[in-house]
């Protein structure tokens, strides 16, 4: 508890947040280093995760891929595929580019089959009826996913969004263990020298930093819920596994 | 393959640590979750905790998570104990709202028969509600143990001996092979757990023909939900 108190004090120390402190402080320099490295590889993942969860869902084709596909990069050891893409990039690369650039791409391959399930599973939790009377009513394709499917399944699309980041913000702080900066160097700092102020502190930042945006998405997915709709699918979903499962993950 | 032919020893010590660690938390998380489960289902306020407090943990990155816990444990910094508590916490908080899903899914009119016929509530929740919520608790338990086994290499930073070492020792002295080797043993290893799950569940649920969903859901690892790895 006093160790508890202590890094609760370091954090709120003015002196750590000044600017041009000694490394690995300002605090807020990693912070940011931090949320950049989160919304780059984020947005980088979204771009090719949503079209193709989007199309998959639309179309019912690709399917199986789907499902092996997110299946298997669960069993990927985040590490591994970190410091593997960090050395093959350190080959081609040099030495001030590469960690940047074989770590986002860590990032994005990490991040990319969450939001892959959560835009799938999202579109394949609408009701069939639903996509079936706006194509009656003369919708095109393009106006049936635009405009009836994606705005459905919005909550469980954030929902897939809200799992990938979570897990990028973890996975940046053990980058951080490979040189790359991010909260996770004020642990890794801490526990070379041995400071628990520092490992503390830097823990209780990013468990901060992750419940933050955590509680931000799920604002989202409560503010994007169809109104009227929400409470119905839940109770009467024939897949009430995959519809509760990303509700709150 | 140099490395790897001179290092057998030290793989084979490593994987099987590696094993070791992972085991404890998926068979920890899956007892914890059933009473979770049962408490989860009795009404809105217990589900709310519990499914509450299951997402809550389970947002906290690992390594902080794995730093803190020596604070509450009685435990050094530098103790796989704190690896495996972490595993174990990150293990219940997936596996808890899947048991409560898992006893949900079981068709009421079937617990209400099992009543008609005279069994007792605790007969009837080990003999009809857990048996049919089976195949549901088999998925979860599934998902735990693929992302234990893939989680337990970050335990490396905090000291750890497992697969993990291959990635920190490959990476700091630059053998790209050892690496490798790492990550591919331990998905060979996320492998063997989900076929000795599977092989289990057929054994205890032989009337089980596989998910509740398609041919294309029944043979793959998990289902695509949209929960990542805590990393």
């Amino acid at each position: 508890m006093d160790l508890l108190l202590s890094a609760l004090r370091w954090i709120f120390d003015g002196s750590h947040w000044q600017a041009g402190s000694q490394s690995p402080l300002p605090i807020q320099d990693r912070l940011v280093e931090h949320l950049a490295y989160t919304a780059i590889s984020v947005v980088i993942a979204a771009l090719i995760a949503l079209p193709l969860g989007f199309f998959i869902g639309h179309t019912g084709r690709g399917r199986q891929f789907v499902i092996t596909f997110t299946g298997s990069m669960r069993a990927l050891p985040t590490l591994g595929v970190l410091y593997f893409l960090l050395m093959v990039f350190g080959y081609w690369l040099s030495y001030d580019t590469a960690p940047i650039v074989g770590a986002t791409i860590a990032f994005v391959i990490l991040a990319i089959p969450s939001m892959l399930a959560g835009a799938y599973s999202g579109l394949e939790s609408v009701d069939r009826g639903v996509i079936d009377a706006a194509r009656a009513n003369g919708m095109t394709e393009w106006q049936i996913l635009t405009q009836v499917e994606i705005p459905l399944s919005l909550p469980l699309i954030i929902g897939g969004l809200r799992a990938a980041t979570l897990q990028v913000i973890a996975t940046v702080t053990i980058a951080s263990y490979a040189g790359l900066g991010g909260l996770g160097r004020i642990i890794t700092s801490g526990i070379g020298l041995n400071d628990y102020d520092l490992i503390l502190g830097g823990a209780l930042l990013v468990t901060f930093l992750a419940l933050a945006v955590d509680a931000l998405f799920a604002l989202l997915q409560r503010v994007t819920a169809t109104r009227g709709l929400s409470d119905h699918t839940s109770a009467a979903s024939s897949r009430p596994q995959s519809v509760t499962t990303t509700a709150g993950a | 393959m140099n490395w790897t032919r001179n290092n057998l020893d030290l793989i084979l010590e490593y994987t099987l640590n590696h094993a070791r660690l992972a085991i404890i938390p998926i068979i920890v998380s899956f007892l914890l979750a059933i009473p979770l489960g049962w408490l989860a289902n009795r009404n809105a306020l217990s589900r709310s905790i519990v499914i509450t407090t299951g997402s809550l943990l389970y947002t906290i990155p690992s390594l902080p998570l794995f730093v803190i816990l020596p604070l509450v444990l009685p435990t050094r910094v530098l103790d796989d104990t704190n690896l495996v508590v972490a595993l174990c916490i990150y293990g219940v908080a997936i596996m808890a709202r899947s048991a409560a899903d898992a006893l949900a899914s079981v068709d009421r009119s079937t617990v209400d028969a099992s009543m008609a016929i005279g069994y007792s509530p605790v007969a009837r929740f080990f003999r009809v509600e857990l048996p049919l919520a089976g195949p549901v608790l088999l998925a979860g338990i599934r998902v735990v143990s693929v992302s234990t086994v893939a989680l337990v290499s970050v335990g490396v930073i905090i000291g750890s001996e497992n697969l993990g070492y291959f990635f920190a020792n490959g990476r700091q002295r630059g053998i790209l092979e050892e690496v490798v080797v790492g990550i591919v043993i331990s998905l060979l290893l996320a492998l063997v757990f989900d076929l000795v799950i599977v092989l289990l569940g057929k054994l205890l649920m032989p009337w089980n023909t596989g998910d509740t969903g398609t041919k294309a859901t029944r043979r793959f690892l998990v289902r695509p939900t949209p929960t990542g790895t805590a990393v």
